[in-house]
């Protein structure tokens, strides 16, 4: 694939942004940058601004201040099409008409690509038929997303977003309402996207464990700002939990991966020797 | 390329195609069936070698103008249902939602009794200032929040204005008993009595509207994803927000001016449509026209046959047939939801 990167490999950054809902500042003054080809997870606990971050790397959000630069070029002068065929972005929890079929879903990732007199073509068919295997999802593509699972129904949006054909991938928490089981099913998924099909990864996750295990880059977020960033091993430590979170935890080696892996300690553990054999 | 989405293509195309078959089918009954029946021969005779028979100035002077009004107000409809219930995400979202309706009833009342206008093609350019007039007036009132328009506000707008508008209407009609006469007969809605010069005008409205909704219907159907995901895809939602309206509008209004309000058409068409193409507002919409053409010309055809030697309106026929219909529909399967 051949785009022109910032400085250093840098896709997508972020310059003295400061979002805002309203009068109330959510983000301020905020430097990011997202390599090339990595997994960058965002972390921090709810209402820090983590998804209103990834909004506006996605020119969802209009910044009030500062500005996103995509591969060098600020993204809200850019034609948001010509975004749109390099920067895919996947909501939190993506609603869908009822009756409509994981086929259809994932041509719709296809827009960017498609004029009003071109409508489908040869190219869009086959990005269409690839996402769909390289998901598993062609013994779907005939089931209307309300016959699915919540995994397959993740699986089938992830293969819309892999449809549209973007260097750059956002997932604003895609493994919301998923069990354990399928959280990590996804986040293969999201793996897979980035080791075999070099696609840069930018997610917002809840689960530490996992987004140290999933992500090379960590980028912690506390009231609006980053508090740290870098590989998990840098980022998870005791005691960013504690100034980050205001958990109590231990971090020991994931006996899997090695990855940090966080075990909180909470205050019940200690005081009710009850439930201890 | 023979793939996944083959086979689902191609029963839409089957969909369109056969829909549009059975509209020229109906069409042709259309030409037949009446106070007079001509057989289908003499039909075919009378528009290709018109010999000045009876039956001939028949076929062209009242049925042939009367079938393709029908036509273009059940495409109208057909349409104007399919584009609403899309743009609000309502199932049981119909095109009057946005005051169109009522601001034409209100034109057409004043032109009655201030203006003594009596015939219908003078009651035409009321109803569409009245269409016009009321849904900028749902769009400014919608607008003004601080979110700007959204289908929430709209929607809330239109059922505001609209009362408003059916208490003036009612109080004018109460007042004036010679005026209640001239327009109950409009609002009843009906395809009789419409020259060709009706049809004429209100085409040019009919056919902005069609273009504008079809070509909004890629971005509809990015919209019906939710907003970010239509804008993470490069479209431009605001665009695709105004088109709606103003394609309803047009089409809405272009119905109403021709033939006085009809009801459940834009209501129960886009259902029929919908369980045929499935949600793709590329497929759905030219088979909600399609099947809203069929439907009209067919009520109309059966309000000439029930109550011979007079007619029922078409109008009425449609809520009479309508009103079961919609709820047997509701009862057969789960309505299928936006």
């Amino acid at each position: 694939m051949t785009h022109v990167t910032g400085t250093d490999g840098v896709r997508l950054q972020a310059r003295g942004l400061q979002l805002a809902y309203g009068d109330n500042v959510v983000v301020d003054d905020l430097d990011l940058d997202v390599f090339d080809e990595t997994v960058t997870a965002v972390i921090g606990p709810n209402g820090c601004g983590k998804s209103t971050l990834l909004r506006a790397l996605a020119r969802l959000l209009p910044a009030r201040s500062g500005h996103v630069l995509l591969d060098g070029r600020r993204i809200d002068r850019t034609p948001t099409r010509e975004v749109a065929k390099v920067l895919g972005v996947l909501p939190q929890a993506p609603v869908a008409p009822e009756g409509l079929t994981v086929a259809d879903l994932v041509a719709r990732g296809r827009h960017p690509h498609q004029t009003w007199y071109r409508q489908w073509s040869t190219d869009d068919e086959s990005a269409v038929g690839e996402a769909l295997a390289w998901t598993g999802m062609t013994e779907f593509a005939t089931r209307t997303l309300d016959q699915l699972s919540g995994g397959q129904r993740q699986r089938a949006w992830i293969s819309m977003a892999l449809a549209q054909g973007t260097d750059v991938v956002l997932l604003d928490e895609p493994t919301t309402y998923l069990d354990l089981a399928h959280q990590v099913d996804v986040l293969d998924l999201v793996e897979r996207l980035n080791r075999e099909m070099g696609r840069t990864v930018v997610m917002v996750l809840h689960d530490l464990n996992l987004a140290a295990r999933y992500a090379g880059r960590l980028v912690a977020m506390r009231a609006g700002r980053i508090v740290a960033s870098g590989t998990p091993d840098e980022v998870l430590t005791e005691d960013l939990l504690c100034d980050v979170f205001g958990l109590d935890a231990r971090v020991v080696p994931d006996p899997v991966t090695g990855t940090p892996l966080v075990v909180p300690i909470g205050r019940r553990s200690r005081v009710d020797p009850a439930r201890r054999p | 390329m023979q793939t996944v989405a083959t086979p689902l293509r191609n029963r839409r195309v089957l969909v369109v195609s056969g829909l549009a078959a059975l509209l020229v089918l109906t069409a042709l009954v259309s030409l037949a069936v009446g106070a007079r029946p001509i057989g289908v021969g003499a039909v075919w005779q009378a528009l290709w070698t018109p010999s000045g028979t009876e039956e001939d100035v028949i076929v062209r002077g009242l049925r042939v103008p009367r079938t393709v009004l029908g036509i273009a107000v059940g495409l109208a409809l057909g349409v104007a249902g399919a584009l609403m219930q899309g743009h609000t995400r309502n199932p049981l979202a119909d095109p009057g939602l946005l005051a169109v309706s009522a601001g034409a009833a209100l034109a057409v009342v004043i032109g009655i009794y201030a203006f003594g206008v009596t015939t219908l093609l003078g009651y035409v350019w009321f109803a569409f200032a009245g269409a016009f007039a009321a849904s900028v007036a749902v769009f400014v009132l919608g607008s003004l929040g601080p979110g700007g328009a959204s289908p929430v506000s709209l929607a809330l707008a239109g059922v505001a204005v609209t009362a408003l508008l059916g208490a003036l209407t009612s109080a004018i009609v109460l007042v004036d008993v010679s005026t209640l006469d001239a327009y109950r007969f409009w609002a009843v809605g009906a395809l009789a009595g419409r020259g060709p010069d009706v049809a004429l005008q209100v085409a040019p409205f009919v056919l902005g509207g069609l273009v504008i909704g079809l070509a909004g219907a890629p971005g509809l159907n990015l919209l019906a994803l939710g907003d970010d995901v239509a804008r993470g895809l490069g479209q431009n939602v605001t665009l695709v927000r105004w088109s709606g309206p103003v394609a309803i509008t047009l089409l809405t209004g272009a119905a109403v001016a021709a033939c006085g309000p009809i009801a459940f058409l834009g209501l129960v068409v886009p259902h029929i449509a919908r369980a045929l193409t499935g949600p793709d507002h590329r497929w759905l919409l030219p088979a909600a026209g399609l099947a809203g053409a069929v439907l009209l010309l067919v009520a109309d055809i059966v309000g000439r046959v029930v109550a011979r030697p007079g007619e029922l309106q078409v109008g009425i026929v449609l809520a009479l047939v309508g009103a079961p219909f919609f709820i047997a529909l509701v009862r057969r399967r789960r309505l299928v939801a936006l």
